[in-house]
């Protein structure tokens, strides 16, 4: 029976994209809440670079050198940002809007040059195709699980591992930076290891929902979830439920007007922003409208 | 390479090129100083939804309604950024960020809608994700063209408004400007640049299309005009460069070609321009702080000299060495290249002496005078 949940190609898209969702709201908390989301964004572009070089190297397309890869990409990219930033010359933001374009640009001329007939072309790497997740399949044991999910497993675990045991050196290294670097707890290394870890999952998820649409999994659930709460455990918890309900939600959409499953499900964590936003009893227009009317 | 430029497909795309330079570096160096370059970034992704309703309105490619449309989705992006900025608790990155990644799902799903239709026109839609200069066409010029002169026109009325919101917006407030339109006006016109690099580099590109210019002009110049104009040449220069590069290889993109040049442009900007480049600082601090040695050297010399009473005082270099924690050898020696030391001997069994020239003498007097501090014979 578990085997045939493993090949129902719905129970898989479902599953992958509830994974991707998890994931990066994960990771995506603490960079909306360090004011580094645009971060996701340059890694998750940047990371065509670093996919290219490695299957050029080993022509691997997915599995563990891919994921190591990706991970090395997403940490030079901030590092040449943050080398660019440091002449000061230039405005942070500005570095960010340097650094991946030229990344991205070289791993598109890679692409062009060696690798023109492969199956990483740049329209899967930027929008990915959740649909066909269970076609790629890999045995596991004695189960038939699909590439996707059993990668997106790994990360997902992984980042949970980071954020439960690091809980409390991330949370002070989040709000009070200056402290966290006084009492020893490496503030550089746990956002370095935070980045890394958000070019894995990028890199897990580009298969499924492809490098743009990512990002709306690391941002849109995170900034969704701190207009609801002020605590962050909270937070974790409720931008968890919201990208797995955006992925969930998509599905059925997607199916119904027969476009694409992973855009619908980056659109849906649009709709409940939104929702949020207008709704929200403490932070949203209406709430703090109430709040207002009743302090009169 | 020039004489690609008699290709009639070629000059087509070259003189696109010129006009995606101008717009980009005329319009990103004011996002470049007002912080908002990662603005461009988000519009240019936000063009993706205009596209596929724009093609949906006009039910062909065409490039008119493709960039009317691209124009409105970012601009409603852009006033979507500053109103949850504004009225709620997200912050800028963020706020950014969602209206990128939430508009571009938004396009996704359009481009698979369109794809569904079985349109036979729909034809390279995609191909504004990437830019696909080759297929531009003599009557896109016309909308590309007819925007960047939008965007220029609109730039020289306004340019003194435009300059103090950028600078001072405190100020321009207080003098009655109404400073929450034109920065809004401002912040919408990046997606001026961004319509007319659709064809070129397409959406996913852009973002170094409207910063790289204008952070590699700040480097050369002080005043914004100065800055707009070198912008704007390096766009120009960038684009035709890249479009020329890659219409002699085969297989190579125009958009990717014409990013990494203006990423080597910034490159070397931001090393080699003079008095603000990260090189020519470097060479000046060093050059800073060999003469900050040499005229300590001389002045300690003068004071050991001052104290035995003897001009011609010869110092033993290794106990200037211990004196200053290093070896002073090399100190030395371009003093003496420069007449201010000789070298002198004490007694022949010790090690090397030096003793202040008459020039030398007078060079530290010069410098403890400067310093305020009187010498003391």
């Amino acid at each position: 029976m578990i085997a045939s949940f493993f090949l129902q190609p719905v129970a898989m898209i479902l599953l992958t994209g509830a994974l991707v969702a998890a994931a990066g709201a994960l990771v995506g908390t603490f960079l909306v809440l360090q004011r580094n989301s645009m971060l996701s964004d340059a890694i998750s572009h940047s990371i065509v670079f670093g996919i290219v070089v490695v299957w050029l190297l080993t022509h691997a397309q997915s599995g563990p050198v891919q994921i190591l890869g990706a991970a090395l990409t997403g940490v030079l990219t901030v590092f040449l940002t943050e080398l660019v930033a440091g002449t000061r010359r230039v405005k942070r933001d500005a570095a960010i809007g340097l650094v991946f374009p030229a990344l991205f640009a070289a791993g598109v001329l890679l692409l062009n040059l060696y690798a023109r007939d492969v199956h990483i072309d740049t329209h899967t790497v930027l929008l990915g195709e959740i649909g066909f997740v269970w076609l790629d399949t890999m045995m596991l044991g004695s189960l038939e699980l699909p590439q996707a999910v059993v990668w997106m497993s790994v990360v997902t675990l992984a980042n949970l591992i980071y954020v439960l045991m690091f809980y409390k050196e991330l949370k002070l290294a989040t709000f009070d930076p200056q402290l966290a670097a006084a009492l020893g707890f490496a503030p550089t290394a746990l956002f370095y290891v935070l980045l890394a870890l958000t070019s894995t999952t990028a890199v897990a998820a580009f298969d499924a929902v492809g490098a743009v649409l990512f990002i709306a999994f690391v941002i849109v659930p995170p900034a969704t979830a701190y207009l609801l709460t002020d605590r962050l455990s909270l937070m974790l918890v409720y931008s968890v439920l919201i990208g797995v309900a955006s992925s969930l939600s998509g599905y059925p959409v997607a199916v119904m007007f027969d476009v694409s499953v992973g855009g619908t499900m980056a659109a849906m964590t649009g709709v409940f922003f939104l929702l949020a936003f207008l709704l929200g009893p403490r932070h949203g227009l209406l709430g703090r409208e109430w709040q207002r009317r009743r302090g009169e | 390479m020039l004489e690609l430029l008699g290709n009639f497909t070629v000059q087509t795309v070259v003189i696109g090129a010129v006009f995606l330079g101008i717009a980009s570096g005329l319009l990103g160096c004011f996002a470049v100083l007002r912080q908002q370059s990662l603005m461009g970034d988000t519009l240019a992704h936000a063009a993706l939804p205009g596209v596929c309703i724009g093609f949906l309105i006009a039910g062909s490619r065409h490039l008119g309604w493709i960039m009317a449309g691209a124009l409105g989705t970012a601009v409603v992006a852009a006033l979507f950024v500053q109103m949850v900025t504004r009225h709620s608790r997200i912050k800028t990155d963020a706020g950014l960020g969602i209206a990128l990644s939430v508009s571009f799902a938004l396009g996704v799903v359009l481009l698979t809608y369109i794809q569904g239709q079985s349109n036979a026109s729909q034809g390279g839609l995609d191909s504004f994700l990437f830019g696909q200069a080759a297929a531009t066409q003599r009557e896109d010029l016309w909308f590309m063209g007819g925007v960047t002169l939008v965007a220029l026109v609109l730039v020289m009325l306004c340019w003194k408004q435009f300059k103090l919101v950028t600078f001072d917006p405190l100020f321009a407030g207080s003098i009655g400007l109404p400073v929450v339109v034109l920065e809004s006006v401002l912040t919408s016109m990046i997606a001026l640049a961004v319509v007319v690099g659709l064809q070129m580099v397409g959406v996913v590109l852009m973002t170094a299309m409207v910063i790289a210019p204008a952070v590699a002009a700040r480097q050369w110049v002080k005043q914004l005009h100065h800055m707009v104009i070198l912008a704007v040449v390096f766009g120009i220069i960038s684009g035709v460069i890249g479009v020329l590069i890659s219409a002699s290889v085969r297989h190579l993109a125009t958009g990717p070609v014409v990013v990494l040049v203006i990423s080597a442009i910034v490159a070397v900007s931001i090393l080699l321009s003079p008095g603000r480049g990260v090189l020519w600082s470097w060479i000046h601090r060093q050059r800073e702080r060999r003469t900050i040695g040499q005229r300590q050297m001389l002045t300690t010399m003068y004071k050991l000299a001052a104290h035995h009473d003897d001009p011609y005082y010869p110092v033993e270099r290794s106990m200037l060495d211990s004196f200053y924690g290093v070896r002073t050898d090399a100190i030395l020696k371009r003093l003496h290249n420069q007449g201010h030391v000789a070298p002198a001997s004490h007694m022949p069994t010790e090690g090397i002496h030096w003793t202040l020239t008459d020039t030398g003498y007078s060079e530290a007097v010069r410098i403890l005078q400067s310093i305020g501090a009187e010498p003391s014979p």
